[in-house]
């Protein structure tokens, strides 16, 4: 299956790389930084490339090009799906996956790509495994294996690999037992010109954080389960259950994970929680134009809407931009030409605006094409589809956990055409 | 490349001169990468040979993470070899794995030096540690060493039978790596993959399918006797064994299975046969599939147990499920699948793009597949351009009369976007949906016309393009566009645009007779700036010119002739003298200038305007080939459906073979190795057994079955002569095999029971619906010794009703599907073998209600029994007791085909469950 891992950095060093089988040359990155140069933005690059011996499956994730070398036949969202939980792993593993980081860590990258792959084949990739075979470093075990002479690797198999839970490991124990659970909302909405919705859709996930002792059996049941009919669970989650109760019931993995995820689709209504009141216009004699954008909330069930961030990809002929906000805080970057507008908090009685003028380069013909307006927000305490969670019970343990609830809605890709 | 130096900190300087060679980092030992702390290469080396050589673990632990951290950034370490591998048997596991990730790198070139440290990995294997087992195993196959093939090969072999699945899932990847090492071992492997895929274990189930897609993805034979335990246990494997799984036993079902697309499909198969059929014969033909096709169990099974996987969190499970129910389920439930695809397109971008690509194939074929899901493909204007142009390509596909308006409504905002790329590539799709939606065909042209004022040129070009396209399907209405269209000939620069334009002037030129001459005069005077496409076409125009209106055009036309003959482009020149050739009447040119006018002016085909995705579902979807449209290698060939099935009871699965397994995996070392050689004998039988009853029916081997239960219970029990006699006279040639078994199955009171359970299990069903009591009931009841006597027997019997009445086998295998669910929630290993006999039941607790249940079935399968009735049966009553009885100490769940028990514990086996169980 995969023959070699590179990984290659944004100025196209390839600073790490990885043989599961025999050996693959660098050189074959060559194909790669060819599709890269074809492809303007580091975005636009095939996911597959194919070469005349091999195929180079690569994901873009933190600025890095993760590239699998294949030798043949092999679904390709396998492969891609297995190097995006590769970053995932560093990212559980480091904080933050970045190139120094991996750099810096060089080894334990090391020890644990071999533990997650055995000839191209995936072997562990449930974080609790492989958080036992090869333990994170943090500063503290640093300083202790440094005395003590003992090591990151664990010399026994993983309780959890051969357990019927894979993803709990035994033997757990906390002096406070916790469970919080972050139900998060995301709205994906195209706006039209004139305020209606074209399409809009929530994609929501319930991330836990679930730090109890033993081997606690827990169920969470919905007020209104009916709003999930289109879900992916962690595998932890009895699908059973799911389909004949509509109530989740699961022996939690320990730490943080991503219990499940939904989907609201386009033919249910979405609630809008903000608009977008817009005039922007070009004229073809004068090099002017006029800018000004107003935000307000909308529908948001009394929650104020926080973190509004707006920002704009400006037409090429547009030279500079004198804007004066009545909050927050604005850039324009006249290289790029991307707008960004840092609102902040929108106070429903004064709404924020941008107001100005934009100057064109002379001689150029006005654009034809008014730019899109792409909005940030977050709200607090909602869930705007309306999903909410019921009661939380815990069996199998004696002690009483302390649960939370936390609600939180935001813009996916949220766009208002103008 | 140059700019790496500086990012390697440590190193500085140095680095940099050694880019070159890491471009292939094995080729050369000599100059390996430096330290910024040592001048010169063999200094640092020698440092580093120190600290392996010294006897602190902290200073070799060092050294080898800084060796690894070289292997890491594609230097060469291979100098070090003989010093590293010294460590190999370090006591620090650390140490030990770093050695490895070491050994894994560089054994390969230095094979001789590498043997030093097989000795270490054999001794390894022996751990009682399964994971330094597991770990020595891979290592021992990952080093490549052709020498030590035999070692890995017995090593395999003995892992393979590990008590530890984690070591046999090591087995099984090891596999693959011996086979691409020395392909000739392939015979021997097979057999380790055989049986392998006998195990129970979730853990191995992936890995093993995955060696058998690597080594031998034609034996489908293996498959048979697991199709049904690999799809009941398919929920449990891990997810990326799920995906390697799904797609080999989408292959499995394509051969097995026939084809469950009744109508449109069979009609279109035969159409095809038009030549060699009647019509007649077609209808027969047609009917005859319709009526007769009832999906078989086994396939009916694999799309059940799939199905909750949609719901993964892994996108490749998802997509893998999506192209089996794509390939494999009725039309009408295909559909289930585009929701799950959906969500995934709120994924990364690469997943975005794969199965949006998947998605396109789908639509082209069935469009109602995804259409209430029209919105989600809408683009955004932050979308990269190759997700959306997939995108587009799916919205394309989707529109017809219903949504068009709104489709070309929301083109109109994509024709605007700056990037111009797309635009270009929604101008095309509306020239697709103007072909493909007639009602529309009006609307887009003059949309299209409009697009012509643009002032973005490539939008401009694009639509020129496809408005000539358009006005080709569409003859009626030129005039006007076209001489819009030569107006726009002064400002468009675009070649592609210029010479479409020509183009449709020269083939259109009767209806616009004024312009066009005019056309060609303008162009001449800038044939040579004129690009090459544009120059052709301006022969191409002068040509038709001089045919239909040479009054005006013969000077011009010989004019543009000249300049193409002194081209530079001979390509130019070729075309010129072919047509002067052709025009000019000479008196070389012959019979074939008469006809220059049919030959330039002939009516030409409208081109199809088609998507690029149409020729892709040839391949399987999900798969890389489809991805890239091109067979990649090792894909392999999903074959067509057969037209009649093959026999589906290869599937079948013996029951003793269950029981030998279930002792393999559950039992302690010591007592599973004599049974495991006794067995293994008794399994060959069965083999053949089986395989002669494959040639039978159905009934065939399930009666089979029955003579293996029956040869183990009379020998458990003690009076053997009665029932041997009795299945004498049943069935004559299974005689020897029962036998054999039943001489195996006393080796131990505890499988003897199991199997008796799993005989009981597959038959509870059937003997609820359809076996006999006899009158004599009440006596019986309390017998006990009379009923473990006469079990045998009247099982046999049992096997003459499932013999005679096929439909109860159907109702059998429905009924058990619910209890499946129970399976997931416990786990193989968790299972103890019961030892204790089976103890004397009361016979209170079964009486009454059973009693009473039991006359009432008696009823409904009378008409099955045959001549032996009579004598049959009390022996039947006896055997259903039995049943009974132990049914109050096991609780079963029923596992498909094969049955799996699960025996739990002995606390609430006392009275209620044996109700609930039937």
């Amino acid at each position: 299956m995969i023959h070699s891992l590179f990984l290659i950095n944004a100025s196209g060093d390839i600073f790490l790389e990885k043989h599961w089988k025999s050996v693959v040359s660098r050189s074959v990155c060559d194909y790669f930084f060819e599709a890269q140069e074809r492809a303007s933005e580091a975005e636009n690059v095939p996911p597959v490339i194919p070469t005349p011996h091999h195929y180079l499956l690569s994901v873009y994730r933190h600025k890095i090009f993760f590239v699998a070398v294949i030798q043949s036949e092999v679904p390709p969202l396998f492969v891609i799906e297995f190097l995006h939980r590769v970053v995932d792993t560093f990212q559980d593993y480091f904080g933050v996956c970045s190139e120094l980081m991996i750099k810096d860590n060089v080894v334990v990258v090391y020890e644990v790509l071999e533990e997650m792959l055995d000839n191209g084949f995936p072997l562990a990739t449930e974080s609790n495994i492989l958080k036992e075979l090869i333990k994170p470093p943090t500063i503290l075990r640093t300083v202790v294996n440094t005395i003590t002479g003992s090591t990151n690797v664990g010399d026994q198999l993983p309780t959890g690999q051969l357990s019927v839970v894979p993803w709990r490991r035994t033997g757990v124990k906390y002096t406070n037992n916790e469970a919080y659970f972050d139900v998060i909302e995301e709205i994906d909405a195209i706006i039209d010109k004139s305020g209606s919705t074209i399409t809009a859709e929530i994609q929501g996930v319930i991330d836990a954080c679930v730090k109890l002792t033993g081997m606690p059996d827990l169920t969470l049941s919905f007020m209104n389960p009916r709003l999930l009919d289109d879900v992916s669970f962690h595998p932890c989650v009895r699908f059973k259950r799911w389909e004949s109760e509509r109530i989740l019931s699961f022996i939690p993995p320990d730490g943080n994970f991503r219990l499940l995820s939904y989907h609201v689709s386009a033919q249910n209504l979405v609630a809008i929680p903000v608009y977008v009141k817009h005039n922007i216009s070009f004229r073809d004699s004068s090099s002017l134009g006029r800018f000004e954008i107003t935000v307000g909330p909308k529908q948001t069930m009394g929650k104020t809407v926080e973190g509004v961030m707006v920002t704009s990809q400006m037409p090429k002929g547009v030279l500079n931009m004198t804007l004066t906000p009545s909050q927050g805080t604005h850039i324009f970057d006249p290289v790029t030409k991307l707008l960004s507008w840092d609102v902040g908090k929108i106070n429903p009685q004064k709404l924020p605006s941008l107001k100005g003028s934009v100057s064109l380069q002379a001689g150029a013909s006005k654009p034809d094409e008014n730019p899109t307006i792409n909005l940030q927000f977050k709200i607090q305490q909602l869930a705007i589809s309306g999903l909410k969670v019921n009661r939380l019970d815990m069996y199998g343990e004696k002690y009483k956990p302390f649960k939370g609830i936390k609600y939180m809605t935001k813009a996916g890709k949220f766009q208002v055409r103008t | 490349m140059s700019g790496s130096g500086l990012s390697y900190s440590e190193q500085g300087g140095e680095a940099a001169s050694e880019l070159a060679q890491e471009v292939v980092p094995t080729a050369t030992p000599s100059a390996p990468a430096a330290f910024g702390l040592f001048s010169s290469d063999t200094k640092k080396n020698e440092d580093l040979k120190q600290m392996l050589e010294s006897s602190k673990d902290s200073a070799k632990l060092d050294a080898m993470k800084r060796i690894v951290g070289m292997i890491a950034k594609g230097k060469n370490a291979s100098e070090l070899f003989p010093a590293v591998v010294k460590n190999v048997a370090s006591k620090n596991i650390e140490i030990k794995k770093l050695v490895y990730v070491y050994l894994m790198r560089y054994a390969e070139e230095q094979q001789d030096l590498a043997l030093l440290s097989i000795s270490t990995f054999q001794r390894a294997l022996k751990d009682p540690n399964q994971l330094i087992r597991a770990s020595a195993l891979r290592v021992l196959s990952s080093i490549r060493v052709p020498i030590i093939v035999p070692i890995m090969m017995l090593a395999i072999k003995e892992a393979s039978s590990d008590l530890s699945p984690y070591v046999r899932k090591n087995a099984a990847h090891a596999i693959q790596k011996l086979y691409s090492l020395d392909p000739e071992q392939k015979e021997m492997l097979i057999e380790v993959i055989e049986k392998l895929l006998k195990d129970k274990s979730t853990l191995v189930a992936g890995s093993v399918v995955m060696a058998f897609e690597e080594v031998c993805p034609d034996r489908i034979d293996l498959i048979h006797k697991n199709y049904r335990k690999l799809c009941n246990l398919l929920v449990d494997v891990e997810e990326w064994g799920q995906v390697v799984i799904i797609h080999m036993l989408t292959r499995y079902a394509r051969t097995q299975f026939v084809s469950p697309w009744k109508d449109d499909e069979v009609m279109e198969e035969y159409s095809e046969n038009n030549f060699y059929e009647s019509d007649e014969e077609q209808k027969e033909k047609d009917q005859k599939v319709k009526n007769t096709y009832t999906m078989d169990p086994d396939h009916r099974l694999l799309l059940r147990n799939t199905k909750p996987l949609l719901q993964s969190r892994n996108a490749a499970v998802v997509m893998a499920v999506a192209q089996l129910y794509w390939h494999l389920a009725p039309k009408s439930e295909a559909g289930i699948v585009s929701k799950s695809l959906v969500r995934l397109l709120h994924s990364n971008r690469e997943v975005q793009y794969i199965v949006l690509q998947n998605i396109a194939t789908m639509s082209i074929q069935r469009k109602g597949m995804f259409e209430p899901y029209l919105k989600s493909f809408y683009v955004r204007s932050t979308d990269p351009t190759m997700i959306k142009t997939l995108k587009l390509e799916i919205l394309t596909n989707l529109a017809n009369e219903a949504n068009i308006s709104t489709l070309l409504r929301e083109f109109q905002t994509y024709v605007k976007s700056q990037d111009k790329q797309f635009a270009a590539a929604t101008i095309q799709a509306i020239g697709r949906c103007a072909t493909n939606i007639t009602e529309v065909t009006d609307t887009c042209l003059n949309g299209l016309v409009c697009l012509l004022s643009n002032r973005d040129e490539i939008v401009v070009a694009e639509s020129v393009v496809v408005i000539k396209k358009l006005l080709q399907t569409q003859p009626a209405h030129h005039g006007e566009i076209i001489k819009h269209m030569a107006k726009l000939l002064d400002n468009i620069t675009v070649p592609v645009a210029r010479a479409s334009i020509l183009w449709l002037i020269g083939e259109y030129c009767e209806r616009v007779p004024k312009i066009a001459p005019d056309v060609l005069r303008k162009t001449a005077k800038t044939f040579t700036n004129e690009d090459d496409l544009v120059k052709l076409q301006i022969l191409n125009l002068g040509a038709k010119l001089y045919l239909t209106n040479s009054k005006q055009t013969k000077l011009l036309t010989q004019y543009v002739l000249n300049l193409g003959k002194y081209d530079q482009s001979y390509d130019i020149r070729d075309r010129t003298r072919f047509i002067r050739q052709l025009i000019v009447p000479n008196e070389k040119s012959g019979a074939l200038s008469k006809y220059a006018k049919k030959i330039f002016l002939a009516q030409k085909p409208a081109p199809l305007l088609e998507s690029p995705f149409k020729d892709r579902d040839h391949f399987q979807l999900g798969t890389l080939s489809h991805t890239l449209n091109s067979r990649a290698t090792g894909y392999l060939e999903l074959s067509d459906w057969p037209k009649v099935a093959p026999d589906p009871s290869v599937r079948n699965v013996d029951v003793a073979e269950l029981a030998k397994e279930w002792t393999g995996i559950l039992g302690k070392t010591k007592k599973e190795k004599p049974t495991e050689k006794f067995y293994s004998e008794s399994e060959e039988e069965e083999d053949e057994s089986s395989s002669t009853s494959a040639s039978e029916s159905d009934s065939g081997s399930e009666s089979e079955k029955e003579d293996k239960e029956e040869g183990s219970s009379d020998e458990s029990s003690g009076s053997s002569s009665s029932s041997e006699e009795s299945s004498d006279s049943e069935s004559d040639s299974k005689e020897s095999t029962a036998k054999k078994i039943s001489r195996a199955a006393a080796e131990s009171d505890s499988e003897d029971i199991k199997k008796k359970a799993k005989g009981i299990s597959g038959k509870r069903s059937p003997s609820n619906s359809s076996d006999t009591e006899s009158a004599s009931s009440e006596e019986n009841s309390s017998d006990s010794e009379a009923e473990s006597d006469s079990k045998s027997d009247s099982e046999s019997g049992k096997s003459r009703n499932a013999t005679s009445s096929k439909k109860e086998e159907k109702t059998l295998q429905d009924r058990k599907a619910p209890n499946k669910q129970d399976v997931f929630l416990l786990d193989l290993d968790d299972f103890c073998p019961v030892t204790t006999p089976v103890a004397v039941p009361t016979a209170a607790v079964l009486s009454p209600s059973l009693t009473a249940d039991l006359e009432g079935l008696s009823l409904s399968s009378s008409s099955v029994i045959d001549l032996k009735k009579q004598t049959m049966f009390s022996w039947l009553w006896v055997s259903l007791r039995m049943i009974l009885v132990s049914l109050l100490y096991f609780r079963i769940i029923i596992f498909e085909g094969k049955l799996k028990i699960a025996i739990t514990n002995v606390g609430c086996l006392r009275a209620p469950p044996f109700c609930q169980c039937l």
